[in-house]
């Protein structure tokens, strides 16, 4: 067991309101952090959804037109996995996204392989799969604006977005 | 709605016929090479009565637009007119319009009573001192006074070429608002010439390229509604939608009626696997075409509904490829350099249309249905989702604009590569799709 799991662990013992209870008004929807909902929790709670977000980080990059999940990706997805595992209350649906080069249908294709890829490495650190859905944005939803690649890198992503706490 | 009665004008057609054939015929032949746009003149139509006075130049104005929006005429401006129009069954004066040049002549009625408006018009070789082919009459509301317009336009445009008009006909397309990274979507109807815009969804939801039913009563879309990517059918007369494919743990998208409106030709994506997919209406039964691990999508009929032109990056990279509708082997067709996408065949069923990506640009083009004689029409940083006029004779596409500023639009351009044209959209505009000419 690794430091992340650890201390995951050790919070769901404190059984504290705060490990499974997503506030700021989001009762267990989806936590989309590209609709820019403020994420709850605090970053410090490993339980919570803001340390899935910012200190596991909810989102693997790809290289242009591929789905492969590179050895950065991967060891993004095992540490999503960890958290998944620990935090039995959370789903999670995943995203994926292309750059604006490519057709719009085409590129809603890539985002279906990019999401999936994501999903089935963490079916294969053993998350259930009925636990993730997938959904494609194609070049639909950018987070970076820019026409170069410093923009389209960051917009080739699959990000893992959680549903639930217990209310979901 | 707006009914149109198409009628001849019997009681016209006696007077001031002087069937001299001293010049050739006026016939304006559309080749691909650069052609002089044909000088014509459309007085404003001539009022039989009071109530009728406001829309006598609306009329006219809307015909000219029509006919100088095709890059093949070109407008002599009223100032320049020797005699005026006052009398619709008067005999011409020829020599008149001869002497500035005018070789075609647009001559046109209108009366109006109560919301009825009745609308005559003839055409007039100014050259051959004759008229083409009879005149014609339409009555209708006057609500649709447009729509009459664009019928003359169409008729004047098809005695003059020879070919099918494309005026009276309507664009469904996703008019779009806001930054690149919160763009709101929401399907909109117009006329062709962005006039009468309509909306048909609100912008809750991510919508995407609409597809006209063949009679042009119905349009398939992708909406996330439901959170997840799923096509719909829209009744455009009532506004209603209803979903087509919700298969759990889908998406579906890129769907295409086939030419006799019973059938869906779509994308599925399942396991992060996309192909394609027959649907019928009726029943909701679906029939998967292909079966690859690669991407299959943006499937087109062709007209007579025996094959399926689509995109595919089996070979590595997205290309086009044409199938039999019932599935099995299918041959690629293009083999240009660069990624080829969204390909639409065209009514008249010769050629097909497609989004060509190559070294950081982005064309729209137009092949043989065979692949050859690959022709790129425009290029920019972003075109895409090219959509046939009713004649086959025009492509109307979405242009997006680089940068963190970026704003997509509507544009047309002739199949010739010439004539490249903003088309006007309240907001910003993409997917368009282009309906058959209406009834």
């Amino acid at each position: 067991m690794n430091l992340v799991s650890k201390l995951i662990a050790g919070c769901a013992l404190m059984a504290l309101a705060a490990c499974n209870n997503p506030t700021d008004g989001t009762d267990g929807g989806p936590i989309d952090p590209n609709a820019g909902t403020t994420s709850p929790g605090l970053i410090g709670d490993q339980t919570s959804p803001s340390y899935f977000q910012q200190a596991i980080g909810d989102r693997v990059l790809f290289t242009v037109d591929q789905s492969t999940i590179n050895s950065e990706a991967q060891s993004i997805l095992q540490a999503q996995a960890n958290w998944l595992l620990a935090n039995t209350d959370y789903n999670a649906t995943i995203e994926g996204h292309a750059d604006e080069q490519g057709t719009r249908e085409y590129n809603l294709a890539l985002g279906a392989r990019r999401a999936n890829a994501a999903r089935e490495f963490l079916i294969s650190k053993g998350i259930a799969g009925n636990r993730l859905k997938t959904v494609s944005y194609g070049k639909e939803r950018p987070i970076e604006i820019c026409s170069e690649e410093s923009c389209y890198a960051k917009n080739r992503r699959a990000v893992t977005v959680l549903l639930g706490g217990l209310a979901g | 709605m707006m009914r149109l009665v198409l009628g001849l004008v019997v009681g016209v057609m006696m007077i001031g016929q002087v069937a001299q054939a001293q010049n050739q015929p006026l016939r304006l032949e559309i080749t691909e090479g650069v052609i002089e746009p044909l000088p014509f003149a459309v007085p404003n139509f001539v009022p039989a009565n009071a109530a009728a006075a406001e829309l006598s130049s609306d009329l006219a104005r809307v015909v000219a637009a029509d006919l100088i929006g095709t890059g093949l005429f070109r407008e002599i401006p009223s100032s320049a007119y020797i005699s005026q129009i006052t009398d619709f069954g008067a005999p011409v004066q020829f020599a008149d319009w001869k002497a500035i040049n005018a070789q075609a002549l647009v001559t046109g009625s209108i009366s109006v009573s109560g919301n009825r408006v009745t609308v005559g018009f003839r055409v007039w070789d100014v050259f051959s001192d004759k008229e083409m082919k009879p005149g014609l009459q339409f009555s209708g509301t006057k609500e649709g006074w447009r729509r009459m317009a664009h019928k003359v336009a169409d008729a004047v445009y098809s005695r003059i070429t020879g070919e099918g008009g494309y005026f009276d006909s309507r664009v469904v397309f996703v008019s779009e608002s806001g930054p690149k990274n919160q763009r709101r979507k929401r399907l909109a109807i117009m006329d062709y010439d962005g006039a009468n815009v309509q909306y048909l969804t609100d912008s809750s939801a991510i919508v995407l390229a609409p597809r006209f039913s063949p009679t042009g009563d119905r349009v398939l879309y992708t909406s996330y509604e439901s959170g997840f990517p799923r096509i719909y059918v829209l009744d455009v007369g009532k506004v209603q939608r209803r979903v087509l494919e919700s298969q759990e743990g889908t998406m579906s998208f890129a769907p295409r009626f086939s030419p006799d409106g019973q059938k869906v030709v779509y994308s599925l994506s399942q396991g992060g696997n996309t192909d394609l997919y027959l649907m019928t209406i009726s029943n909701g039964q679906s029939k998967r075409l292909t079966s690859t691990p690669s991407i299959e999508t943006a499937p087109s009929f062709s007209p007579d509904g025996s094959q399926i032109v689509f995109e595919s990056d089996r070979s590595g990279s997205p290309q086009i490829y044409v199938m039999a509708t019932s599935g099995g082997e299918a041959k690629r067709i293009s083999f240009g350099n660069g990624r080829y996408g969204t390909p639409v065949w065209s009514p008249r069923g010769d050629m097909i249309a497609f989004t060509k990506q190559n070294k950081g640009r982005f064309h729209i083009g137009v092949m043989r249905a065979n692949g050859s004689e690959e022709r790129l029409l425009t290029a920019s940083f972003l075109d895409e989702g090219p959509t046939w006029s009713p004649n086959g004779r025009v492509i109307m596409f979405m242009r997006e604009t680089q940068g963190a500023s970026g704003r997509s639009s509507l544009y047309s351009v002739d199949i010739s590569g010439r004539n490249l044209r903003p088309v006007q959209t309240p907001d910003g505009g993409s997917d368009p799709a282009w309906s058959p000419l209406q009834k």
